[in-house]
């Protein structure tokens, strides 16, 4: 029983690392409608900043987030103000995908022309300390990801239902003409939308750097598995994507460890595949409506 | 208020208007008749700033603003309350209503604003916390038109808001036009229903293949020959 509780705390904070990865994909793609390939680069661009902040400033893994969080912030509105919105107008859906899959190519080959094919080791700044709760043993790290990714998912649902802006965020993905006719500047939203996305993902490279190692390839490996996880939630709903990331990250744990290690991503994709399957809007997706994108 | 001076405008290639020129006066009720595809819609559209002109100037409170795009009108105070009633369907209607007052000069007084609307409409206070989406279409319409008002326009702009609805809703729509006419609103109409909206309106402008061919007070092209065959079946 213990063995089971254990490997049952080890796929929920597998879940929260990729909860915290996967929820500004899954933002800028229910609002913008825009599948961000380049979201694990972004998530890469803030592990290197990490590492940065940590060996050349001197900076604690939680005090980095005032750097990288702003940074990742620009990155995501830039990308959509001159990278994506020129080419919204131009109405091609397929265009926007080449261009954030260019845009990941470029990223990754920056970081190896800026730090190499080397790993870089973020000091774990005490965030490889074990803790023991009850029965189970878990490292500091992997809890203050868990609750930085539900205080993460609370906060932008609170955003996005309560403020001004948050109501605008909405209206803007449920009727764009209708929106623009509120007086809402359906651009900034856009660029809003990607850049607080974006800021999302610079939130968990900070926490994920101390724990593995960064390389240019880092956001390749943990992005993939966001992009099941917010087809598995329901493309743009944020608490799917919660939802889906710790269901996920519990059969990744028990398939590898009651199966085998080497069985965890047929488990994984093979439930994604019976709910592609089964339900295409996916857990908490609603049919997609992609008609004011191409007109 | 509002002065369009010789206005081409259209989509992409297709060019709608040609050499259109109007102005609607504070305190004045001005409607465009025509018919299906003669450019009514698309003259509301240009003047709200979301089709842009090719040539002709636009002016709105003597500020040139023919390049100005939508929410940048909506700012100056022209709403255009548009064809097919583009609610924001997941969000309730009370959510509706106060995106209606995003505008900021709208923003401060909103709940007050929000109350003397839903004086006006009844049946929308009862149907505040329900999803939009799930009205009927008059109600939907009445929504629609609240949430038009609740930007506190200064030009409100109706584009067929009668439009696919049932006798009796029509007749409740325009009951609530007449309503927001007599408050002393400045409005800019299309309707589907001339004979009604000619009652109603100070003057009309008539639209034939993206030109005006007759301007005149309502009371005139009440009695006009050609609008009487055309666009009162009489």
């Amino acid at each position: 029983m213990d063995v089971f509780l254990q490997v049952f705390a080890n796929g929920v904070m597998l879940g929260g690392l990729f909860a915290i990865v996967s929820v500004g994909l899954t933002l800028i793609f229910g609002i913008v409608k825009v599948v961000n390939f380049a979201h694990g680069e972004f998530l890469m661009v803030g592990m290197y900043l990490t590492y940065l902040a940590v060996t050349g400033l001197g900076l604690h893994p939680f005090a980095a987030v005032i750097l990288v969080v702003p940074v990742l912030f620009l990155l995501g509105a830039l990308t959509q103000r001159f990278l994506i919105q020129p080419l919204l107008a131009a109405g091609d859906h397929h265009i926007q995908i080449f261009a954030t899959v260019g845009l990941s190519t470029v990223l990754i080959n920056l970081a190896l022309l800026v730090f190499g094919a080397d790993i870089a080791n973020t000091p774990p700044s005490g965030l490889r300390q074990p803790l023991q709760i009850g029965p189970v043993r878990v490292l500091l790290g992997q809890v203050v990801i868990l609750g930085t990714a539900i205080l993460l998912v609370a906060g932008l649902q609170t955003f996005l239902a309560r403020t001004r802006t948050g109501r605008a965020i909405r209206a803007v993905a449920q009727n764009r003409a209708a929106a623009e006719l509120m007086g809402i500047d359906v651009n900034r939203i856009y660029a809003l939308t990607f850049g607080i996305g974006a800021a999302c993902v610079g939130v968990a490279a900070v926490l994920i750097a101390p724990l593995y190692p960064t390389s240019p390839n880092s956001g390749t490996y943990f992005v993939l598995i966001a992009f099941v996880i917010v087809v598995l939630g329901g493309l743009g709903s944020i608490r799917g994507a919660f939802v889906g990331a710790i269901l996920i990250g519990l059969i990744d744990s028990v398939t590898g460890f009651y199966v085998g290690a080497d069985m965890r991503e047929v488990a994984v994709f093979g439930v994604f595949l019976a709910i592609l399957i089964l339900k295409p809007s996916g857990l908490f997706g609603r049919q997609l409506r992609l008609s004011h994108v191409s007109p | 208020m509002l002065t369009l001076e010789r206005v081409d405008a259209g989509y992409g290639a297709t060019s709608i208007l040609h050499a259109v020129s109007l102005d609607v006066r504070a305190g004045e009720v001005v409607t465009l008749v025509g018919a299906n595809g003669a450019g009514k819609t698309t003259t509301l559209r240009t003047i709200a700033g979301l089709v842009r002109p090719t040539r002709g100037r636009i002016l709105f409170e003597d500020e040139d603003v023919t390049r100005l795009s939508g929410h940048e009108m909506v700012e100056r105070g022209v709403t255009l309350i548009p064809e097919g009633r583009q609610l924001f369907p997941e969000m309730t209607v009370r959510e509706n209503l106060l995106m209606g007052a995003y505008r900021r000069a709208a923003r401060g007084r909103q709940m007050e604003t929000l109350g003397e609307v839903l004086d006006l409409f009844p049946r929308v206070r009862e149907r505040l916390d329900q999803n939009a989406g799930s009205l009927s279409g008059g109600e939907q319409q009445m929504v629609a038109i609240a949430r038009g008002m609740m930007a506190r326009p200064k030009l409100l702009m109706f584009d067929e808001p009668s439009l696919g609805l049932a006798p009796i809703v029509v007749a409740q729509v325009f009951a609530v036009v007449d309503r927001i006419v007599k408050t002393g609103a400045t409005v800019l109409i299309v309707e589907q229903n001339v004979f009604h909206t000619l009652q109603v309106a100070d003057r009309g402008y008539v639209l034939e293949n993206g030109e005006i061919v007759l301007a005149d007070a309502s009371a005139v092209l009440l009695d006009n020959d050609h609008v009487r065959r055309a666009y009162l079946g009489i």
